[in-house]
């Protein structure tokens, strides 16, 4: 039953794939659209006509080896890099540069060192030109959603690697975009903060109605919190198959990795990306 | 430090020097170097005199816009030269050869240009603390984290907002350090430029007290110099240490 799942969603990928402008956009509402991305660094050729959908309220992971290409498609999709040639819309608009309906959580934090937990998790708002008492007040209720209520006033090198990141989840959260961009964001932390951070996002997913587009390089970690997983192949890069997995989304953390189409799915993407591993 | 066991307290090395200075003085060796007892006389007397405080205050004057110049000119400069490939191709030479160049020499050129006041004055003393000023702005600018200057931009900074928010306070510990050498240099600039362009403020003095061989007076200011230049730059290292928590960690 559960392999039929992941056969058929094979099957619908794989149609996608042969029609990127096919009738679907009516049926799935799309938050993000790549149409026919490339992107060159000199002689080098980053991401060649790559098309994918990232459908609203879902977190989506982008998949692959390193070298890949998923970082430069993100930072496409931030507005950061422009594309060689393509297209990208958010909410039906062509993007430009980067825009108040998309933010973006970093692999390495990128957090201001010189400023407080509350003036980190405000800084979008104030580049925004929000008056202080009310962005900060915003912040402020952000920190305590995750979980650093205490912490407003401490400085970012007098936390540890998660808390850091959780600041950096505040701030992006702070900004209510429809669209998170999020960069490996859990790649910096310890594995045991690793679980906890994706059993929070697999909640945060599914009470903030938000688009996630999550990059990662772990199998396991994609098939734990997608509702779709990008599979990326490199050079030059391109979407080799989409895989939506369904049946064990609703069966509680507790359960989830030990589901047989969870490990079916994780020993499946491993197959298809083994041959690429040095 | 600690010698035979003994815990040093410290300036014991400027204790140990002084006695040395004292005892060279009391055996009367050259008239250059009078007791340093004589010269601490002499310094508390010359101190309340209207000749130095108002020499004092020239000096003070022309050494505080000189370096307000360097810093208010030198900090932007050396940010645009850390981000703008082009402006930096354009100017690094020329700072290179300026931090180097025997400043002393071009002296005579600013009187031409600038006349024999105040005004060659505070320039040959921007001249001197600038360079350095520019070069260490710019080294601070070149190591910020690429990542932050990313998100400002992810969140919609200006280039207005990134200048203010990111690069200043990311380059802030190198910047600060280039000011504390730049003020240093500043020191020696504007003595020179009063010694060479118009005879006025410390430089006076000196000249004054050395044509006379008023050698007491002439170590008695020079006393007074060092100790302004080593609290500035004190205070400076102090500010230095105040943002050193995360020059580690950018």
């Amino acid at each position: 039953m559960q392999e039929t799942t992941v056969a058929m969603s094979r099957t619908e990928s794989a149609r996608r794939d042969a029609d990127p402008s096919g009738p679907q956009g009516a049926a799935v509402d799309n938050a993000v659209s790549v149409r026919c991305v490339s992107k060159t660094f000199g002689s080098v050729e980053a991401l060649k006509n790559l098309s994918l959908d990232f459908p609203r309220g879902e977190l989506t992971s982008l998949l692959g080896p390193s070298g890949c290409g998923k970082t430069t498609l993100l930072k496409i999709i931030a507005g950061l890099l422009e594309p060689s040639s393509g297209r990208v819309e958010v909410g039906g608009e062509a993007v430009t540069g980067p825009g108040p309906d998309r933010a973006f959580v970093f692999q390495d934090f990128a957090l201001l060192p010189w400023a407080s937990v509350l003036r980190n998790v405000a800084f979008g708002l104030e580049l925004r030109g929000m008056a202080k008492s009310e962005r900060e007040a915003i912040a402020e209720k952000h920190i305590c959603e995750v979980g650093l209520a205490g912490f407003e006033h401490s400085y970012p090198h007098q936390l540890s690697g998660g808390m850091r990141q959780r600041v950096g989840l505040a701030r992006a959260l702070a900004v209510d975009a429809d669209v998170l961009l999020m960069d490996e964001p859990f790649s910096a932390v310890d594995e045991q903060t690793r679980r906890k951070f994706q059993e929070d996002l697999l909640d945060l997913v599914r009470n903030e109605r938000k688009t996630f587009i999550f990059v990662t390089h772990s199998i396991e970690e994609a098939v734990y919190v997608s509702d779709q997983i990008a599979i990326l192949l490199p050079r030059p890069s391109r979407v080799s198959e989409i895989i939506r997995p369904s049946g064990f989304r609703d069966k509680g953390a507790d359960n989830l990795r030990r589901d047989p189409e969870y490990l079916d799915i994780v020993d499946s993407i491993w197959a298809s990306l083994r041959s690429y591993v040095e | 430090m600690t010698l035979l066991g003994f815990r040093l307290p410290g300036f014991s090395s400027l204790i140990l020097w002084a006695l040395l200075w004292e005892l060279v003085g009391r055996l009367d060796l050259t008239f250059f170097v009078p007791p340093l007892s004589e010269v601490v006389v002499t310094l508390v007397q010359i101190l309340p005199t209207p000749a130095f405080l108002s020499a004092l205050g020239e000096t003070a004057q022309a050494f505080l816009l000189g370096v307000l110049a360097a810093v208010l000119a030198g900090v932007p400069l050396g940010i645009l030269m850390g981000r703008n490939r082009l402006l930096d191709e354009l100017l690094l030479p020329w700072v290179n050869i300026f931090l180097s160049a025997p400043l002393t020499a071009l002296v005579p050129v600013l009187m031409v240009l600038f006349g024999f006041g105040m005004l060659s004055i505070v320039i040959t003393t921007t001249l001197f603390a600038i360079w350095i000023i520019i070069l260490n702005a710019r080294a601070g600018v070149l190591q910020i984290n690429r990542s932050l200057v990313e998100m400002a931009k992810s969140f919609g900074a200006s280039p207005f907002d990134a200048f203010f928010k990111i690069y200043f306070w990311a380059a802030l510990p190198e910047i600060l350090g280039g000011v504390r050498i730049g003020i240093i240099r500043a020191v020696k600039g504007v003595i020179i430029g009063q010694l060479l362009i118009s005879v006025v403020g410390f430089g006076a003095l000196f000249e004054l007290y050395s044509t006379n061989f008023l050698m007491a007076h002439f170590w008695a200011v020079l006393i007074v110099l060092f100790a302004l230049a080593f609290a500035i730059s004190e205070l400076l290292a102090h500010l230095e240490r105040r943002v050193a928590y995360y020059a580690a960690r950018r």
